[in-house]
């Protein structure tokens, strides 16, 4: 009886691992192309980078081994915290203003109101317009003279900045671009405020609950999980920001083609983009893989804080959500 | 009907008042979110009546102080000079072959990818899961030097295989969509099939993808919209302007002598009109595709 069933177990245990090896090939089969991807374009990379961080090497010469050299010289680079610093203010003003005009805009969107699906759809395709497109078209907005955003300031009394070549007006153009495509945010936004049970407001309104106290103690602790995840996610956006800053000053460079000028005083000047000058226009691949590296541990750095913070002010009722 | 006199007209009074105060209220509230919403919609959507406009203005209407919104003439112009001042057509022909490249990499890896970390049992499917998500926190620049040099040494820089080769590699943020999806497909429908016989491959082909077409489309489009509008990688790699794709290609209407505003609106309006058809067309993908990243 005993060895019968040991034998059973024991035949069991063996199909079973049969079985396991057997799937473990075909998980990894159907993973291939993600695996491959994976170790090509971005395991080898990384490691290649951080040993380029800790070399001098321009393309034409094999790396040559420097050390600490180019973050000591990061160190004492003013226009690499230059850039630091413009990178810091564009997330630390635009990740609160996103995630303010994106609840503000949610619950707009959330009215009942006819025709909503319509309205929803026009504030979401900012996103999918070329960001090309945007920018250029913001450019023409933003100009001084023939633009309709200093148009509008002039009949509403307000100052009319000259956005584009001010370097204190800078920053502000780049937010604003940024702030007009943040319609994901928006989006995600109305579906968790949707996702609210309902059962609770009604039980509010009973208590006699207006709608701030409503909004406060109802709708807000529901979206700190999904607002914890949209801070992450802006802000990491906000740290890597390139392209609209690139092509609010890109200007016509010698030769054939174009090059990003940083604005007035370099106000406009990313850290990706003085990533992007050291790889591509100086041909510094050291230089700039080392700034890769700050800003990749910057990113880790912020999101681990963030993630430490939320213990204090995320609320988690719904263990099975 | 057979209330009293008395009654109604004793409560009557106090009743109206606070009525009449709910009615106002009702009214304000009313008022106030529609306001808001015309406020909100008109933010967002001003710039394009901008674009649009712009487009069709002579340049005396283009460069007029203070601007003016509706143009006095009306006139194509800007569309022939946007058409004849860059080789409009080829770096269109360009943007389609790269974004049709790309949606076809995305649809043939991800949905293998999703099928190996949702309804496969393997030892390493969360760890690879992990994988997957990290790998979408991690800032680009950190492997574009290396991958660039990769591509440069083995002479694919200036051509488009370094745009299209990695989405046929799987995009982490589409494997994590369409596995969300696939997760709460039931079991059983794939048992009965392996049950009787059918190999893996079979499984996935003529079970998984035709439920999964919901969040392939959905793939699909966004993929679509990434390569259309991308900016960063055809900066990198495409050098010689025979192969810029319309978003590098643009530029060219800005000169030492100003810009073509004109003709460059033109442009705009035509390079976001099939992005715009492609939103109208699949519209609620996009909105659940948004949603679900986010909140499952």
């Amino acid at each position: 009886m005993t060895s019968e069933n040991a034998a059973a177990r024991l035949r069991a245990r063996r199909s079973r691992r049969s079985r396991n090896t057997k799937s473990i090939w075909k998980g990894l089969a159907f993973a291939s192309p993600f695996l491959l991807g994976f170790v090509v374009l971005i395991a080898y990379p990384m490691l290649a980078s951080a040993f380029y961080s800790f070399t001098d090497f321009n393309l034409f010469q094999a790396p040559k081994w420097v050390g600490l050299a180019n973050y000591r010289h990061m160190f004492g680079d003013s226009t690499f915290w230059h850039a630091l610093w413009n990178t810091l203010y564009l997330s630390v003003i635009g990740v609160p203003l996103t995630i303010i005009i994106g609840l503000l805009g949610a619950h707009i969107l959330n009215f009942r109101i006819r025709g909503q699906a319509i309205y929803r759809a026009l504030v979401y395709v900012p996103v999918i317009v070329p960001v090309v497109v945007g920018s250029y078209l913001w450019r023409w907005m933003l100009n001084s003279q023939y633009g309709y955003v200093d148009r509008l300031l002039q009949l509403v009394g307000l100052p009319q900045p000259s956005w584009l070549t001010e370097p204190q007006w800078g920053k502000p153009a780049i937010l604003l671009i940024a702030l007009w495509t943040i319609g994901s945010t928006i989006i995600i936004y109305l579906a968790a405020i949707r996702d609210v049970p309902q059962d609770l407001y009604e039980a509010a309104q009973m208590d006699g609950a207006g709608p701030w106290r409503r909004f406060f103690s109802i709708t807000w602790p529901q979206l700190t999980p999904v607002t914890l995840f949209q801070i992450i996610v802006v802000m990491i956006s906000y740290l890597q920001i390139f392209t609209q800053p690139y092509l609010l000053t890109q200007t016509t460079a010698v030769g054939n083609g174009s090059a990003a000028s940083g604005g007035a005083g370099d106000s406009m000047l990313s850290l990706s983009m003085y990533l992007f000058q050291n790889a591509f226009t100086f041909l510094k691949m050291g230089y700039a893989s080392a700034m890769a590296w700050v800003l990749f541990v910057l990113t880790m750095l912020i999101t681990l804080i963030l993630l430490w913070s939320s213990r204090r002010w995320v609320h988690y009722d719904n263990p099975d959500d | 009907m057979t209330t009293p006199m008395t009654k109604i007209l004793g409560q009557a009074p106090v009743r109206t008042t606070a009525r009449r105060r709910t009615v106002a209220r009702f009214r304000l509230a009313w008022a106030i979110e529609r306001v808001l919403l015309i406020l909100l919609v008109a933010a967002f959507f001003f710039p394009f009546v901008v674009m649009l406009t712009t487009a069709f203005k002579p340049s005396s209407d283009i460069f007029h102080s203070p601007p003016e919104l509706w143009p006095r003439h009306w006139t194509l112009d800007n569309f022939a000079s946007a058409l004849s001042t860059i080789p409009f057509w080829q770096y269109l022909g360009n943007t389609v072959l790269v974004s049709g490249l790309s949606v076809i990499g995305a649809l043939v890896s991800a949905p293998l990818v999703a099928y190996a970390l949702s309804k496969i049992r393997w030892r390493g499917r969360n760890g690879l899961l992990v994988v997957v998500l990290a790998t979408m926190m991690l800032p680009p620049q950190v492997t574009m030097i290396p991958v660039y040099l990769l591509w440069n040494k083995i002479g694919f820089s200036n051509s488009f295989v370094p745009l299209v080769v990695p989405t046929f590699l799987g995009t982490p943020f589409l494997i994590y969509l369409i596995r969300q999806f696939l997760v709460a497909v039931p079991d059983e429908l794939l048992e009965a099939a392996r049950v009787d016989g059918a190999s893996e491959l079979r499984v996935y082909w003529s079970i998984v993808l035709p439920i999964a077409r919901p969040a392939l489309v959905t793939s699909a489009v966004f993929q679509f919209v990434w390569a259309w509008t991308d900016f960063m990688n055809p900066l990198i790699y495409l050098g010689d302007s025979s192969k810029y794709t319309l978003s590098l290609g643009l530029y060219s209407f800005f000169s030492q002598h100003g810009v073509e505003w004109g003709p460059l609106m033109a442009a705009c309006v035509l390079f976001t009109l099939p992005a715009f058809a492609v939103f109208i067309i699949a519209q609620r993908y996009f909105i659940s595709g948004v949603a679900a990243g986010a909140l499952k």
